[in-house]
């Protein structure tokens, strides 16, 4: 379990460009949970995701992680970088090795584990990413985008992470890649009961099909958070703060005030068609 | 680290200093830097000092951005400091001896020593003062006004002109990416930081790597985008914005003549 208590950070305090990026950040993220974080661009989510795994420390505040408190000096960066696997924007850009083989052993190397364990990790993290046998052998430069980012991505969950945070996992990808790296997402969820996801997104769309739960943020602040039905059903709040509700979600308020008696939680293309098929069922005068 | 990189930083701003026409300032900065190199005493020192006071006064930006620039060269400044200190001969004032052989410090490598630090120290702020001041659009501007004299002789003035800027407005581009790739790695399990030489070098191979990937993507897609918007180089290209002389420059030449009268008046007759 995540646990963000009471967390602030002031980006170079004491110079003059001072600004703070996070306000009193508190939230509780339990095991197993597929969470999204959603917010503007500016708006703190890449600070939040960071102190996750302590590259940054926030100004005053506590964050433990499986109670271990991750914010105290004396923690071990290397346990806790063990344990949160962060896998930054456009993820790609960091591959580095002359193989695909190598650069997914770069992270279990640098954990100190054997030979065999590193050979079994890089193998199970290829094939949880859908990378094939084949590639690895391969350099990382040579494949197509959305492979590289695969291949990415494997690096990080071949460390084992207890908790797997993506920032904007399917930014650049076109809709193909997109899709299939949510359903990366949604298959590392489903595989690893009591694994934590967090993934950071713009897409409103990407969060209604793949998160179980979202967060808000808004100018460093969290503005809402809940279950994908409870956060999209606000959608006067979200607009005001410049994001979107799905637009199936907005033909359905629109349908609803042109009179239609549709649910409010109307997200997913799919239990729309489903909605409206049972009210067409029901009133047959459409 | 890289954020205390400030060359190629510009802080906007509208003081008069910020509006010399930039050829004019290149030049008056060049100027500056010879003065620097001209004055021995320390009286002298003490008028370039009030003259550098007043210019950060007068240019608003802030001392912390300055001071900031310093800082990564500190240890080129305390070296040279030191190797002047001690390799300059004269007349001892402290003798070390080590085994058989004796380290002298003299009075005029005391001297030396200090001039030497002085002297980088204005370096350092002369120029990145006309960087600080100067948006680097303005600066290629400037450069390339004065090397056009050597179109004659076949120099490419718009082209190294060109080049620079592009250098120099990707400084901070790269610090931020490297910046951003270090966090990456170093989420990987990456160790900067700890070991000898030959392993921190061999840890800087996953930086290096992407970094330099990137470098060239950018480069890539920089040269894409010029050519997709016709961009050919110098020859008959007309500016948007014109920089003439004014009056501003004028009066900046007329202070700068007089301060630098005084302060050569002061280096030699005083």
């Amino acid at each position: 379990m995540i646990k963000i208590d009471n967390v602030n950070y002031v980006y170079q305090q004491g110079m003059p460009f001072e600004r703070q990026a996070l306000f009193d950040i508190n939230i509780e993220i339990p095991d197993g949970s597929l969470t999204a974080l959603i917010g503007h661009t500016g708006s703190g989510k890449s600070t939040l995701i960071q102190h996750l795994n302590a590259l940054i420390k926030p100004t005053s505040g506590k964050i433990t992680i499986d109670d271990v408190n991750i914010t105290d000096a004396k923690t071990d960066l290397k346990l806790i970088r063990r344990k949160v696997g962060l896998v930054f924007q456009y993820p790609e850009h960091q591959l580095f090795e002359e193989t695909v083989y190598k650069d997914i052993a770069f992270g279990p190397k640098n954990i100190g584990l054997d030979e065999n364990e590193i050979d079994e990790r890089v193998r199970l993290s290829a094939e949880a990413v859908g990378l094939k046998e084949k590639y690895l052998d391969r350099s990382p430069f040579e494949l197509s985008g959305g492979q590289k980012r695969r291949v990415a991505i494997a690096g990080v969950i071949a460390m084992n992470p207890k908790v797997l945070i993506l920032d904007e996992p399917t930014a650049g990808l076109d809709p193909r890649g997109r899709d299939s790296i949510l359903n990366l997402i949604k298959n590392l969820h489903e595989k690893n009961r009591d694994m934590i996801i967090i993934f950071v997104s713009h897409s409103m769309e990407d969060v209604a099909k793949t998160a179980e739960h979202v967060i808000v943020m808004n100018e460093g602040r969290i503005e809402t958070e809940g279950s994908v039905s409870e956060v999209f059903t606000k959608c006067k709040l979200l607009r005001s703060i410049g994001l979107d509700v799905p637009q199936i979600t907005l033909l359905a308020d629109k349908l609803r005030a042109a009179g239609y008696d549709l649910p409010r939680h109307i997200y997913t293309v799919k239990y729309a068609a489903k909605a409206i098929k049972e009210l067409m069922g029901g009133g047959g005068d459409v | 680290m890289f954020k205390d990189i400030i060359i190629g930083q510009y802080v906007p701003g509208n003081s008069p200093l910020h509006r010399i026409a930039p050829p004019f300032k290149i030049i008056l900065i060049i100027l500056y830097i010879v003065l620097l190199f001209i004055i021995n005493k320390p009286f002298s020192y003490v008028i370039f000092t009030i003259y550098s006071a007043a210019l950060i006064i007068i240019s608003a930006v802030p001392l912390k951005m300055i001071l900031k620039g310093i800082r990564p060269m500190l240890w080129i400044l305390v070296l040279t400091a030191i190797m002047n200190l001690l390799m300059t001969p004269g007349e001892a004032v402290l003798s070390i001896p080590i085994f058989s052989w004796t380290l002298n410090i003299t009075k005029e490598g005391i001297e030396a020593g200090c001039i030497m630090a002085v002297r980088l120290l204005y370096l350092i702020i002369g120029t990145s003062f006309l960087t600080l001041t100067t948006s680097p659009l303005q600066l290629t501007d400037g450069i390339e006004k004065l090397l056009k004299p050597l179109n004659k002789i076949k120099v490419p003035s718009h082209e190294i002109a060109m080049m620079m800027t592009i250098a120099i407005r990707f400084i901070p581009t790269l610090a931020e990416e490297t910046d951003k790739i270090m966090k990456a790695q170093t989420a990987r399990g990456a160790d900067f930081e700890t070991g000898n030489i030959i392993k921190r070098a061999r840890a800087m191979m996953p930086l290096l790597v992407p970094l330099f990937v990137s470098a060239f993507r950018r480069a890539d897609e920089l040269a894409t985008a010029m050519e997709a918007r016709c961009y050919r180089g110098g020859t008959n290209r007309t500016k948007m914005t014109q920089s003439h002389m004014t009056l501003l420059d004028l009066k900046a030449g007329i202070i700068f003549a007089v301060a630098a009268a005084a302060l050569i008046l002061a280096e030699f007759w005083v």
